[in-house]
């Protein structure tokens, strides 16, 4: 019983340093503060020179808000692969023993915690260029649905980013292998902020059934992740 | 020197018998689905289309199911053999092939029908997605690295399309429900359909199974001899050359 506690208190431990490194990464690197952002947010500018109309993009606003995510979330994954294939680190993690399911959860928590800043960026951006309106509840919905959304990606992304790592055309295998996997929580994610924006008069409350979806993705990606991810990093 | 030559060909006496009776099964197939069933009382000569397009999503569902059996196979440590890897790498080349077909012919067939390419029904757009993510599948098989690694990263991958694909299935359902299933799902289960109709069906996706069974192992011979080739590798070739030409 206490092998089982300890494993998992290796599991927790490693989870936090990974992720504490990765994000020390982001903050001396900027990455995604000055190249992922103002991806996003020229996306967002030329989505409303596509669609060309205020109502129009009032009304798929929530839509944009989560493409913009998703297309800037490769990139973030392909970063966050990036510093580890590169000097054979990831190889040389394996090494040390860290449990993998470990290495997993901490590079899926600071991914995480980069999409929740890009997509809070997004909002409001939304809020800005598309006069998307949040009441009090739709930003709790709102809040719940970020935060649900963004870990079933990093999960995701996590996974498919370790498989794909040091590969040679990584740069075009992860659009095609995360994309189709992620397709739930767009809907789920834009169905959620739909009610959160109010679009079309849909109330807050029909947002939250669609958090169900999302918080199931989450889960489900996550467990996977954390078991399989091991036998994804090639020795 | 004989055994090594017979080695290296993926016909067997088997598949030769099986290749025959695949072929005959197709030309009788093409006759009745063509000329002799009737045309129907509503679709008109478009059900033609359709002794294809069933056979055909059958068969891809079908590669897929082997594609994820095989795979767990080859992970489950007492069955681990790379035979099982090429298996599941050769189902999902005939799937992802079939399923194309049948993506193609299904949206021909919704154009006459249905006066459009595409519906966005629960299960043509899993079908699409399960389209593209064997795709991804097979772009990952060919990443190169050794043949476990291979096998080991797809065999995984294989697992978790299985994983995505009722998950997409459900959230894609969720989105819109609001389909025409009745007339999808009416399709198979007519019961006043034509007997003859039933029966091209019926022919077609059993000729299509067979040419499955025969695809597959060809090609997952071939998949063999390709592993082959890389393990003997150039010093090997050069080694035999030299010895060719001594002779």
């Amino acid at each position: 019983m206490s092998d089982t506690r300890r494993a998992f208190a290796s599991v927790r431990a490693t989870a936090r340093l990974i992720a504490v490194k990765d994000l020390r990464i982001e903050r001396r690197g900027r990455v995604l503060t000055n190249q992922v952002l103002p991806f996003a947010l020229i996306v967002m500018v030329m989505f409303a020179f596509a669609l060309d109309s205020d109502a129009v993009l009032e009304r798929v606003a929530p839509g944009l808000v989560w493409l913009a995510t998703l297309f800037s979330t490769l990139f973030v994954i392909a970063r966050s692969f990036a510093v580890e294939s590169a000097d054979g680190a990831l190889d040389q993690l394996r090494t040390t023993g860290a449990p993998s399911a470990g290495i997993f959860l901490g590079k899926a928590l600071a991914l995480m915690i980069q999409l929740l800043a890009l997509v809070a960026v997004l909002v409001l951006a939304a809020v800005v260029l598309y006069r998307a309106d949040i009441s009090w509840q739709g930003g709790v919905l709102l809040v719940t649905t970020a935060v649900a959304a963004t870990c079933g990606l990093a999960a995701v992304g996590t996974l498919y980013g370790g498989l794909s790592a040091g590969a040679k055309g990584r740069e075009t295998l992860l659009p095609l292998l995360v994309l189709p996997v992620v397709a739930p929580v767009l809907i789920g994610a834009t169905r959620a902020t739909e009610s959160a924006f109010g679009t079309n008069g849909i109330a807050v409350g029909e947002g939250w059934p669609w958090l169900g979806l999302l918080v199931v993705f989450a889960v489900l990606f996550s467990v996977t992740g954390a078991i399989a991810f091991g036998s994804l990093l090639d020795e | 020197m004989t055994a090594t030559r017979e080695r290296n060909v993926t016909g067997t006496p088997f598949t030769r018998g099986l290749g025959v009776v695949t072929l005959i099964g197709i030309a009788l197939l093409v006759i009745l689905g063509l000329f002799v069933s009737p045309p129907d009382v509503t679709q008109g000569e478009s059900v033609r289309i359709m002794y294809a397009h069933v056979p055909g999503a059958w068969l891809a569902y079908l590669a897929f199911i082997v594609t994820g059996v095989s795979s767990a196979a080859y992970l489950w440590k007492r069955t681990r053999s790379l035979t099982w890897d090429r298996i599941a790498g050769a189902s999902a080349e005939v799937g992802v092939l079939f399923m194309g077909i049948s993506l193609v012919t299904g949206s021909l067939w919704g154009r006459i029908t249905w006066g459009t390419f595409w519906t966005w029904d629960a299960r043509l757009t899993t079908t699409a997605f399960l389209f593209v993510t064997y795709v991804g599948y097979l772009a990952v098989r060919g990443l190169g690295g050794s043949h476990h690694q291979r096998a080991r990263r797809s065999a995984v991958l294989a697992l978790l399309a299985v994983l995505e694909i009722p998950l997409v299935h459900f959230s894609v359902q969720l989105w819109n429900t609001l389909h025409q299933e009745a007339s999808i799902a009416g399709r198979g289960t007519d019961v006043t359909m034509d007997g003859l109709m039933l029966f091209s069906l019926f022919l077609g996706v059993i000729v299509f199974t067979l040419m499955y069974v025969w695809l597959v192992l060809h090609r997952q011979r071939a998949l063999a001899l390709q592993d082959m080739v890389d393990d003997t590798g150039l010093d090997a070739a050069l080694a035999a050359r030299r010895a060719e030409a001594v002779a």
